[in-house]
C-alpha cells in the first residue's frame, strides 16, 4: 500500500478545513500520512482525530514560526526521503505554494499548483485560463508534489491517525529570514474567504459602505469579499480581494454587489457553483456568469434580501 | 546594492487566453505585455535606490544598479525595454531554443544561474506571472540561491545591509527580516509604477540589452525546456460557458425573488 503525505495547515493552532480536504484526496491514493510542522502541535494532534488520517508525523527541532517556509520545505524534504511516498499534498495558499515550490527544488520532482481535483492514479484537474480551460496534469519525474485549493472536495470524516511519531531535526542552513512581529489577523467571526461556502462581495458600487454587504454575510454565515477596485480604495484589506490578483474561490454560492465583473475579477471566482449579481448597470459583464442577476441598487437589494434570510431561518 | 528585476512578458490579461494543439498556452494569438505585477518590482528597485542615493536619482552616481532579468522569447525584450524606460540601467534577455516548454523548475534553474553569473545581492520579483499564475519562482530562487526570502511585501526598507518588509499572511500583519542577499516579491498594494517619460524612452534605446543563451550560462539543455519538464499536461478541454441565468429588474420585490431563488437552490 503507498502512503501519501499531506502537511498539516494551521493557524494560531486551529486546524484548517483544508487538512481535512487533503487527508480525502490522499485516502484515494493510498495510507495517508500526517506532516505536523509547527510549534502548535499539542493543539494540533487532537483536531486530527476526526480526519481519515492513518498516521502522524510531528517534525521537531525546529522554530518552524520563525523561520517559515524554507524550514518546513526540509523538513518535509526529510519525510520524503524517511517514507518515499507517492506523492506529497499540500494546501494551495501562498504559503503553500511556497513550501511546495522549495521542497521541489530539494527533492527534485515536478510539482502542479492549484489542482482541483486528484485521482488515485495522481492525476491532477486544474481550472485554468480564469477557469474558462480545465486540465488535466500529471508529474513525470520524482515524487509529485500537489497543492490542492480550499473547498474542492467534501472532506469525509475518519477514525484519526493510528499512531504517531515524533522526528527531530536539525535546520541550520536557515532561510535567513526573521519573523520580527506579528500582529495577528483581528478576527471577524466570519469563516476564512477560501474555505466559506458562501462568499458575498462587494466592489466599487459600495462606494465604501460594507454594511449592507457585511449584514447579508451574517445572516448567511457567509465570509466577506472585495473586488481590488474597493480593496484598492482602502475600504477593505487586500486579504479579503477576490481575483487574479488576491483570492481564487470557488464556493457553493457568491453573491456580488457592485461588481463589474472585469475579467481579473471572474478569474477568482468563475468556477463557483451559483453565482448571484446585483448591479445597477444592465450591461455589466458580471450578468454573463451569473444564474440569478439583478438590475438594481445593492443598497436596496441587499437589505431586503438580508430581511428574507432572516425571516427564512426564525 | 546590485539589483536584479526579474520580470516576465505574458499575455495581456484581458485577453481571453486559450490552449494550442501542443498543450501550452497559445501566445501567438494574443498581445504580450509586460507582467503588471512585475511593473510593481520595478518601482520598487526604483524607489529604493532613489530613497539610498547620494544624488536621489537611478544610474551612474547612486552607487546602486538594477538590472532587469527576463526569460523569454526574442519578442520578451519589448518587456525589457519598458523597464528601461522606468529607469533601470541594463537588461539581460535570456533566450536559447533550448529553453521551450521549461516548467517552473527549470525556469527557476536558468534565472538563478543568471543572478549568481550576475553577483547582484538583492532579487526583486512580483508575487505572480498572470499566465502561469504558480506563484512560486520567488521561493524557488531563495531555495536555489541560499537567499533569505522576504514574499509578499507590501512595504520594502532598507538600513545598511538590512532589508525589512511588512507583509499580510492568513496570520495577521507580519514584520520580517532579513540581511542581503535577499529574495524579494512584492505585492500589487505597494506602489503605483510609473511611466516611461519620454526623456526614459529616449534613454531607454542607448541602454545596454544583452541576450545569454544556455552556453553562456553554462546549462545544459538536458536540464531545460520541455524534455526536462517535470510536470505534463495531458490533456485540455474548454470549460463549457456558463449558460445565462435568470436576469430581473428590480421593482422593489428583487430581494424577495432572489431568497425564493436561494430556497430553491436548498442555499438558504
Ligand atoms: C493585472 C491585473 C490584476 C487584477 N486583479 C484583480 C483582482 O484580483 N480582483 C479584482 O477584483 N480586480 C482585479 N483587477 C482589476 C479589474 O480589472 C477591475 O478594475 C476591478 O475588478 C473593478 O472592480 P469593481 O467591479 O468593484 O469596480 P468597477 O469596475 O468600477 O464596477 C463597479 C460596479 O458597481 C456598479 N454600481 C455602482 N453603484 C451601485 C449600486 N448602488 N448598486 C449596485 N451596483 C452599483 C456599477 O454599475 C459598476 O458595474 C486587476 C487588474 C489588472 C490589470
Ligand atoms: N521567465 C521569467 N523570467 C523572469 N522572471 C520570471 C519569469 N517567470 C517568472 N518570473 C518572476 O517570478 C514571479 C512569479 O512568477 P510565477 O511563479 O511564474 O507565478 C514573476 O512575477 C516574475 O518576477
Amino acid at each position: 500500500m503507498s502512503t501519501v503525505l499531506i502537511l498539516v495547515d494551521s493557524v494560531g493552532g486551529k486546524v484548517s478545513k483544508s487538512t481535512a480536504e487533503l487527508a480525502t484526496f490522499g485516502k484515494r491514493i493510498g495510507d495517508v500520512v500526517a506532516v505536523i510542522c509547527s510549534s502548535d502541535s499539542a493543539a494540533i494532534l487532537p483536531q486530527l482525530n476526526t480526519l481519515s488520517i492513518d498516521k502522524t508525523i510531528t517534525c521537531t527541532g525546529v522554530d518552524f514560526e520563525k523561520f517559515s517556509t524554507g524550514a518546513v520545505a526540509a523538513a518535509l524534504a526529510s519525510v520524503v526521503a524517511k517514507e518515499s511516498p507517492a506523492a506529497v499534498l499540500i494546501a494551495s495558499s501562498a504559503r503553500g505554494k511556497e513550501i511546495a515550490g522549495r521542497l521541489a527544488v530539494r527533492i527534485d520532482s515536478g510539482v502542479i499548483t492549484d489542482a482541483i481535483d486528484l485521482d488515485s492514479e495522481i492525476i491532477a484537474t486544474q481550472s485554468i485560463f480564469g477557469g474558462s480551460t480545465t486540465v488535466h496534469s500529471i508529474v513525470t519525474h520524482g515524487t509529485p508534489i500537489i497543492t490542492m485549493r480550499g473547498n474542492s472536495i467534501e472532506a469525509i470524516a475518519g477514525s484519526g491517525p493510528a499512531g504517531a511519531e515524533d522526528f527531530a531535526l536539525t535546520y541550520t542552513d536557515g532561510d535567513r529570514a526573521a519573523v520580527l512581529s506579528l500582529a495577528p489577523a483581528k478576527k471577524s467571526g466570519r469563516p476564512e474567504l477560501t474555505e466559506a461556502s458562501i462568499i458575498v462581495s462587494g466592489g466599487k458600487g459600495t462606494d465604501g459602505n460594507f454594511t449592507p454587504v457585511e449584514e447579508l454575510a451574517d445572516a448567511l454565515g457567509a465570509a466577506v469579499g472585495a473586488s481590488r477596485a474597493a480593496t484598492d480604495a482602502g475600504w477593505y484589506p487586500h486579504s479579503f480581494q477576490v481575483g487574479q490578483t488576491g483570492k481564487t474561490v470557488s464556493p457553493q454560492l457568491y453573491i456580488a454587489a457592485g461588481i463589474s465583473g472585469a475579467i481579473q475579477h471572474r478569474a477568482g471566482m468563475q468556477t463557483s457553483k451559483t453565482i448571484v449579481a446585483i448591479n445597477k448597470d444592465p450591461e455589466a459583464p458580471i450578468f454573463d456568469v451569473a444564474d440569478f442577476g439583478v438590475v438594481g441598487d445593492l443598497f436596496a437589494v441587499l437589505p431586503q434580501v438580508r430581511d428574507g434570510v432572516i425571516a427564512k431561518k426564525s | 546594492m546590485k539589483i536584479a528585476v526579474c520580470i516576465k512578458q505574458v499575455p495581456d490579461s484581458w485577453a481571453q487566453k486559450k490552449m494550442g494543439a501542443d498543450q501550452r498556452l497559445d501566445r501567438e494569438s494574443v498581445d504580450a505585455v509586460l507582467n503588471d505585477l512585475d511593473e510593481y518590482a520595478i518601482e520598487s528597485a526604483l524607489a529604493l535606490v532613489e530613497a539610498n542615493s547620494p544624488t536621489g536619482e537611478v544610474g551612474e552616481g547612486s552607487g546602486h544598479s538594477i538590472t532587469v532579468i527576463s526569460m523569454g522569447p526574442e519578442r520578451a525584450s519589448e518587456a525589457l525595454r519598458k523597464a528601461l524606460s522606468m529607469g533601470a540601467d541594463d537588461a539581460i534577455l535570456i533566450n536559447d531554443p533550448g529553453l521551450a516548454g521549461s516548467d517552473a523548475l527549470a525556469t527557476s534553474k536558468v534565472l538563478a544561474q543568471a543572478i549568481t553569473a550576475g553577483g547582484y545581492d538583492l532579487v526583486l520579483c512580483g508575487t505572480e506571472s498572470t499566465d502561469a499564475r504558480m506563484s512560486v519562482i520567488p521561493a524557488m530562487l531563495a531555495e536555489r540561491l541560499g537567499f533569505a526570502q522576504l514574499t509578499f511585501a507590501g512595504k520594502v526598507g532598507v538600513s545598511g545591509r538590512t532589508m525589512t518588509i511588512t507583509r499580510q499572511t492568513e496570520f495577521g500583519v507580519e514584520e520580517m527580516s532579513a540581511d542581503l542577499p535577499a529574495v524579494i516579491s512584492v505585492v500589487e498594494k505597494i506602489n503605483e509604477p510609473r511611466y516611461p517619460s519620454f526623456k526614459g524612452i529616449m534613454a531607454s534605446k542607448k541602454k545596454p540589452l544583452v541576450t545569454q543563451t544556455l552556453s553562456d550560462l553554462g546549462i545544459s539543455p538536458s536540464d531545460v525546456g520541455s524534455s526536462a519538464a517535470w510536470s505534463a499536461v495531458k490533456d485540455s478541454l474548454p470549460r463549457p460557458p456558463r449558460g445565462a441565468g435568470i436576469k430581473i429588474v428590480d421593482d422593489g420585490s428583487a430581494g424577495s425573488q432572489l431568497v425564493a431563488f436561494l430556497a430553491e437552490r436548498k442555499l438558504v
